[in-house]
């Protein structure tokens, strides 16, 4: 079989591999929620004010609240199959529109991250490792040390406080300037422009994570045997660094890669709640507090599912950087 | 001699501070002539590998380098000359091979491209060129399909394979010096019978001299035109392989090769006709992938053990030889019930151990023990050696005094201090731990010693002295062994029988003299004449 | 533990890590003796800058002491830090433990469930947890073993695949020993380095998560907390800096101390990483 079948074998496996795991997690949420003290009608009533038991009762069900619980569930499961996650009783729009609407935002903020931690971490731990033992290495090393222990909302709360309240470099929340009415490549530089502070601030951590990771991984793959036999070719350290080492040390940084997208979109929450970016972090903060089931789970689906196509570009990549894949 | 291609004189390598010995090499004085084959022998810790390494300017600098002496090439000390220069040297006027080709290849890199570097660093060739340059090495190694091997990486390879691709990529320029590190230890012994017939081939067509690093004297028998002999960092002896081999001077040359194992067969003993253990149509498949709920495909199975069928007679050694795969080590396993077997008997004293649960097999434990192979990984680093030999005894219920007197009388019976009794594993050299795994072994007095690889990852002279050890005990202690090895000479020395093994069958069985004598399967005879140096210690 | 100490020693960032912990936990323990009062409770006059009005960090804007704040968080970070490792090492070990050394269905589930708990956002997961079990204590200590304990599973039961097949396990079956012994008595002592690494690294991770869940106002409402403090002092950026920033930095220099030491026990422990240096 050649490398190109393989490799399409080993990505259709891990694309079903998702499967299970995706319903799974969409069973253990909705029973999840099933936990919480009160439902969505409680919610609308405790709001309205004044209820009377038989208001709430022919609410229930018409929502479908009174039925058992794995009758729920099943009419659950079959809708997001059919693409219907419900109806949002707050927002009174499906849940469908209302998170599509709020998943570019997350997206766009997730890719930026994800590029800049990625490829930041790697040329800062390439650079750390090629430096071993230099002023150079231990600069990095201590930034990385020091960034890997700071609380993400705080660093994003620095930044507002001197990137955009002293010096007025950044907007200090939201996605764009709606009152200017930016139109175009304007547009596209407004949002930019608001993009910069919480892809920073999400991304640090991970970026401290994947500078260590990668300098832990040059250094272990340098005293290999492979690298002993490079040299005994004659081949320059350079070539020996950037061609030998480099494309085998990259294999576990793109392993967690993919591993920590999940908790990318955990660190977002706060990000989006700290910057006010319009994503679905945001709304799922929302919704809890709202007691919006359908909405959360609706979230937890796309956020899911999010993470795992993520990590089938990841796995993509992964297969293309290291021919052994199909023996594992 | 004629002016020599590589002349070591003098040559000091200082080990890191805090080591055992300050010079991991030290006044070594080396030559080798051009297309010749000089072999460094010398156990492990002799500094034979530093040298060979020292010569490519390749030492894990800076804690171990060149203090003192000279590594002169052709006129040139390697030690003074530029990085540059170095490179140049590198690849195109001396190059190398290693032990363990698997991980000596980058496995993220082609076969091909790994080849090509080569001749990219060293030469001007359009890519065409080296291609077809590429194709002609891997021919001339005897590769097969040489446009199949370009493309493959070194996972898709045997290891036979690699070693092959790693000798056409070493002598892709035509070197003047080829340093062979233990390259065939990592391979199976029809395997190194090939790679040395390869190695004296290319050495031959490109008149080469090879500095050939050994432990193996069957080895240094079959490739070395010179001798020189390593030991604690000094070379004691060097002379041509006659000399050396045959008429050995310095006193550790000779222990040394005394300790080599000779392929004569011991001679028979008497023994009784009565079974201590019989396996009956013993069969055992591996299999692999599968998964929960069936995701990952079919899976592969590997039938390890197919209808092996074993009779071990009392007090005397069953030999079950065979090479990396052949199954020997599983059909051990099964025996002492580490492994399930699928199905077949396993007949210790009437009865069958095999169908047995785990509560059911307990009280046969005893009777059955096991000596490992690697005495790093077969004693818990974490215990005390006197718990390790005790253990048995106090889960059988035995007084925690009894228990302690029996563990110090087994520790002077495998021949260690009674000190060593409450000092931990990690203080005690490989032969000496081998030597608890055998007082281990021994603490529940069993019929039937199961003894697997026992004394593969020791060096000679300690290999020796253990197979000693294991006969002496056997005679005291009326055991019955299997002894699971892949060395025709060990198994010459140690067993009365023995079985061949491949692929999971037996082949032969029979007393080992005459196997020796008068193979019959096809396979033994391909495995008795790889045996390396027979012509040399054949009697 | 003397060998151990010296090795520890070597490494000096580790030795000032751990002075620093040290020196938290110090706080922490005579917080109530430093500031009796109720840290909650008005001290004087609000939003005073650090140094004024008798605040050595400043006052928020209902008055309430920065400093004092600070010291009572430090018990609260240390206490969930510490328990929330403790059940999520606890628990992942008895699982990693089950699934690698008896494999089969415990193992597919292991694995399939932290595969899961992979694709899961786990903070959200977490803030999950604490609104539906109600902000307490309990809760978030619960919530956070919960999203922890599958890195740790899976740590032990890659430990456990690799050395229940080393020979010393071997010998030990036949010699007829139990399960519970081989589990208790031969494999875990071998595996504890790195769960007390994993552990020692864990216990920063928590005090990060406490912190950002009681930022986002899922903190026990009844404790003072670090994260508590940034997040109801969000509003005054603007107008007074210092009660979002000293919190901070106590956080940041806690969780770092945690992981030098975390770092300083896994070179000691670990000797092939000591070799290679």
């Amino acid at each position: 079989m050649s490398h190109t079948a393989k490799r399409l074998r080993y990505v259709l496996k891990r694309l079903l591999q998702a499967v299970p795991i995706v319903l799974a997690i969409i069973v253990v949420n909705f029973f999840l929620l099933q936990l919480a003290e009160g439902d969505a009608v409680d919610v609308l009533a405790g709001e309205a004010g004044s209820a009377t038991p038989e208001y709430m009762a022919e609410l229930r069900k018409k929502f479908g609240l009174d039925q058992p619980l794995p009758v729920q569930l099943a009419v659950y499961l079959k809708n997001v199959l059919a693409f219907d996650l419900g109806y949002s009783f707050r927002h009174e729009m499906p849940v469908l529109e209302l998170v599509l609407d709020r998943f570019i935002p997350t997206l766009l903020l997730m890719v930026s991250t994800i590029f800049l931690a990625v490829g930041v971490g790697i040329i800062l731990g390439l650079l750390a490792a090629t430096g071993l033992n230099t002023w150079r290495d231990t600069l990095i090393s201590v930034f990385a040390l020091v960034t890997y222990a700071t609380p993400l909302f705080w660093v994003g709360l620095m930044f507002i406080v001197v990137l955009s309240l002293n010096f007025g470099w950044f907007p200090t929340s939201g996605m764009e300037n709606i009152a200017a009415f930016h139109e175009g490549w304007d547009r596209v530089w407004d949002i930019a422009h608001h993009l910069v502070l919480p892809t920073v601030t999400l991304s640090l951590f991970y970026l401290a994570l994947y500078t260590r990771l990668m300098r832990a991984s040059m250094l272990e793959q340098a005293g290999m045997d492979y690298v002993t036999t490079a040299r005994a070719k004659g081949l320059t350290e350079r070539r020996i660094m950037f061609v030998h080492v480099l494309r085998n040390a990259l294999l576990p940084v793109v392993t967690m890669a993919g591993v920590q997208v999940g908790a990318l979109i955990g660190g977002s929450v706060i990000v989006e709640s700290v910057f006010a970016w319009p994503g679905l972090g945001m709304l799922a903060f929302e919704a809890l507090f709202s007691r919006d089931l359908n909405l959360l789970l609706g979230i937890f689906l796309l956020s899911a599912l999010l993470v795992v196509s993520v990590n089938l570009i990841i796995d993509i990549i992964y297969s293309w950087l290291d021919p052994r894949i199909e023996v594992s | 001699m004629s002016e020599s291609l590589l002349e070591i004189r003098n040559l000091h390598i200082c080990l890191p501070e805090g080591s055992e010995r300050p010079y991991a090499v030290e006044a070594a004085d080396l030559d080798l002539a051009p297309n010749e084959i000089l072999c460094i022998v010398g156990e492990s810790g002799s500094g034979k590998s530093l040298t060979a390494r020292a010569v490519m300017g390749l030492l894990p600098k800076p804690h171990v380098r060149v203090v003192d002496g000279s590594i002169r090439l052709a006129g040139e000390d390697v030690n003074q000359v530029s990085e540059a220069r170095l490179r140049e040297i590198r690849g195109s006027e001396v190059s190398m091979i290693f032990q363990e080709p698997m991980t000596a290849l980058n496995p993220v890199m082609t076969i091909g491209d790994q080849i090509d570097e080569v001749f990219r660093f060293h030469e001007s060739m359009t890519r065409k060129d080296r291609r077809s340059r590429a194709l002609d090495l891997l021919a001339d190694v005897h590769l097969p399909d040489p446009d199949q091997i370009v493309r493959s990486y070194p996972h898709e390879l045997s290891g036979g394979q690699r070693q092959r691709a790693m000798i056409a990529m070493a002598l892709a320029l035509d070197p003047k010096i080829l340093i062979a590190d233990e390259p065939t230890t990592a391979l199976d012994v029809t395997t190194q019978a090939q790679i040395l017939k390869l190695i004296k081939e290319m050495q031959a067509a490109h008149n080469t001299g090879v500095l050939f690093i050994t432990h193996d004297f069957g080895v240094v028998a079959d490739v070395a035109d010179r001798v020189a002999v390593m030991q604690q960092g000094s070379v004691v002896e060097t002379g041509t392989a006659d000399e050396v081999l045959n008429a050995p001077k310095h006193p550790y040359t000779q222990a040394l090769i005394a300790a080599v194992p000779s392929l004569a067969p011991r001679p028979p003993r008497d023994q009784s006709a009565e079974p201590a253990l019989q396996v009956k149509g013993l069969n055992k498949v591996f299999r692999s992938g599968g998964g929960f709920l069936g995701f990952g495909g079919g899976g592969r199975t590997v039938q390890a053990a197919k209808d092996v069928t074993l009779d071990l007679k009392r007090g005397e050694t069953l030999g079950i030889v065979g090479e990396s795969g052949s199954g020997k080590s599983t059909v051990a396993r099964c025996i002492v019930r580490l492994i399930d077997a699928d199905d077949g008997q396993i007949l210790l004293n009437g009865t069958d151990l095999r169908p047995l649960n785990r509560a059911e097999m307990r009280p046969h434990r005893a009777s059955i023990q096991m000596v490992f192979q690697d005495p790093f990984a077969s004693l818990n680093p974490r215990t005390r050696v006197g718990k390790i030999i005790a253990q048995g005894p106090l889960l059988r219920g035995t007084p925690l005094a009894e228990a302690q007197e029996r563990a110090r009388e087994l520790l002077s019976i495998v021949g260690l201090d009674e000190r060593a009794y409450d000092r931990f594993p990690h203080e005690f050299s490989g032969g000496q731990r081998q030597r608890i795994g055998i007082a281990r072994a021994l603490a529940l007095n069993p019929e039937v010693l199961v003894a697997d690889e026992p004394v593969s990852a020791l060096d000679v002279s300690i290999q020796a002295q253990i197979l000693l050890l294991l006969d002496e005990i056997r005679e005291k202690m009326h055991l019955s062994m299997i002894f699971i090895t892949h060395d025709l000479r060990v198994a010459a020395q140690v067993c009365d029988r023995i079985a061949v093994m491949r692929y999971g069958e037996i082949v032969e069985t029979g007393a080992t003299a005459e196997i020796f004598a008068d193979p019959q399967a096809p396979y033994t005879k391909d495995l008795l004449a790889a045996v390396p140096g027979q012509n040399w210690r054949a009697a | 533990m003397a060998n151990f100490w010296r090795l520890f020693r070597r490494n000096r960032s580790a030795v000032a890590g751990l002075a620093i912990l040290v020196m938290v936990i110090l706080m922490a323990a005579t917080a109530q003796l430093l500031y009796p009062a109720d840290p909650f409770s008005l001290a004087g006059a609000s939003m005073q800058p650090p140094g004024e009005g008798g605040f050595l960090l400043g006052s928020d804007s209902l008055g309430r002491d920065v400093a004092a704040g600070i010291a009572h968080g430090a018990k609260t970070s240390l206490l969930i830090g510490l328990l929330a490792t403790i059940v999520a090492v606890g628990f992942g070990t008895v699982m990693g433990a089950l699934a690698g050394y008896y494999g089969g269905w415990i193992d597919d589930l292991l694995m399939r469930t932290t595969e899961m708990f992979q694709t899961i956002p786990s903070f959200v997961f977490a803030i999950l947890l604490v609104a539906i079990m109600k902000p307490s204590i309990h809760s978030i200590v619960i919530a956070i073993a919960v999203v922890s304990w599958p890195a740790v599973a899976r740590l032990v039961r890659g430990e456990f695949l690799s050395l229940k097949n080393r020979e010393f396990v071997q010998a030990c079956h036949t010699l007829g020993m139990s399960d519970a012994k081989v589990i208790l008595g031969e494999i875990l002592p071998n595996c504890l380095s790195p769960i007390i690494v994993i552990g020692s690294l864990m216990v920063a991770t928590a005090i990060l998560i406490e912190s950002g869940l009681a930022f986002l106002g899922l903190g026990d409402p009844n404790i003072m907390s670090w994260g508590f403090q940034i997040g109801a002092g969000r509003t005054l950026l603007r107008s007074a800096w210092w009660v979002c920033t000293f919190p901070g930095i106590a956080i940041l220099v806690t969780v770092l101390a945690i992981n030098l030491v975390g770092e300083g026990l896994n070179d000691a422990l670990n000797p092939r990483l000591r070799e290679r240096q």
